[in-house]
């Protein structure tokens, strides 16, 4: 098995996730998208991981887990505050800070 | 070898599509499945990899975890259930365009760099790795570890906080 094989699915995955971010206008499809990033990212640590021959890949991965859990936990309950506050969770109306 | 490398291709080509289907379908209850396949293709390739702990950790935090909270913040939010026009903002050319290019310069960089560099066949067969990655843990990365530990509990409460009512 070769590393690139790994690290172009991780690549098309980051791809995939950052047109998600950019052209979606709901929150949760945002977050959805932002999760694809992350396992782009896991994908990557474990392919490195594997390439050298070491456990830290996981490791790291595994971090990355922890925190990508930790984000989608606070990122869903800022959607719910923006949605009890305006009943929408489109994000091109949330634009309180335009100038 | 070869047979991991027709699995991967298999799983590779079931992520990527169900991928491309999370952020195009226009049904978010949809968009929630279609990651899941993609959540158990990224576990499904740490196995072949030889990672069997992160990937049933994988399957642990993500499908049995996130997905529940995504499905949760779906329902609170009171999506359609069914198609909805107005998902996508006007400006997705441009963010395909962005993506494009994106994939370009990485595709690029990584053939440049990694052309036909092989896995450690070693390591990607090694049978203990569960037991390495807890030696690592809890040896090398102790402290990140209890940082982790500690980033959790504050995301708790500080979810609970922002999403409390008045």
């Amino acid at each position: 098995m070769w590393l690139n094989q790994f690290l172009l699915l991780g690549a098309v995955l980051f791809c995939i996730g950052v047109y998600g971010v950019l052209a979606r206008r709901n929150g949760v499809m945002v977050l959805m998208s932002i999760e694809l990033i992350l396992n782009a990212v896991n994908i990557n640590f474990i392919a490195f991981g594997a390439y050298h021959g070491t456990p830290i890949g996981q490791v790291f991965a595994l971090f990355v887990i922890a925190v990508a859990a930790a984000e989608v936990g606070v990122g869903l309950a800022i959607v719910l505050l923006i949605y009890r506050n305006r009943s929408s969770i489109d994000l091109e109306s949330v634009d309180l800070l335009k100038g | 070898m070869v047979a991991q490398n027709i699995f991967f291709a298999i799983i590779a080509l079931a992520m990527v599509a169900s991928a491309v289907r999370v952020v195009t379908t226009k049904n978010i209850l949809h968009a929630a499945l279609y990651l899941v396949v993609v959540l158990a293709g990224v576990a499904a390739q740490f196995i072949i990899t030889g990672a069997e702990f992160t990937g049933v950790t994988q399957v642990l935090v993500y499908i049995g975890a996130v997905i529940v909270l995504f499905l949760f913040g779906i329902m609170l939010t009171r999506a359609r259930i069914g198609r909805e026009e107005h998902v996508d903002g006007e400006r997705r050319w441009i963010a395909g365009v962005v993506a494009l290019i994106l994939f370009a310069v990485m595709t690029y960089a990584l053939v440049d760099a990694f052309d036909t560099e092989a896995l450690d066949a070693q390591a990607v067969l090694e049978p203990q790795s569960t037991q390495m990655v807890s030696d690592a843990i809890f040896h090398d990365y102790l402290i990140p570890f209890e940082a982790v530990s500690f980033l959790l509990l504050a995301a708790l409460i500080g979810a609970i906080v922002v999403a409390r009512r008045e």
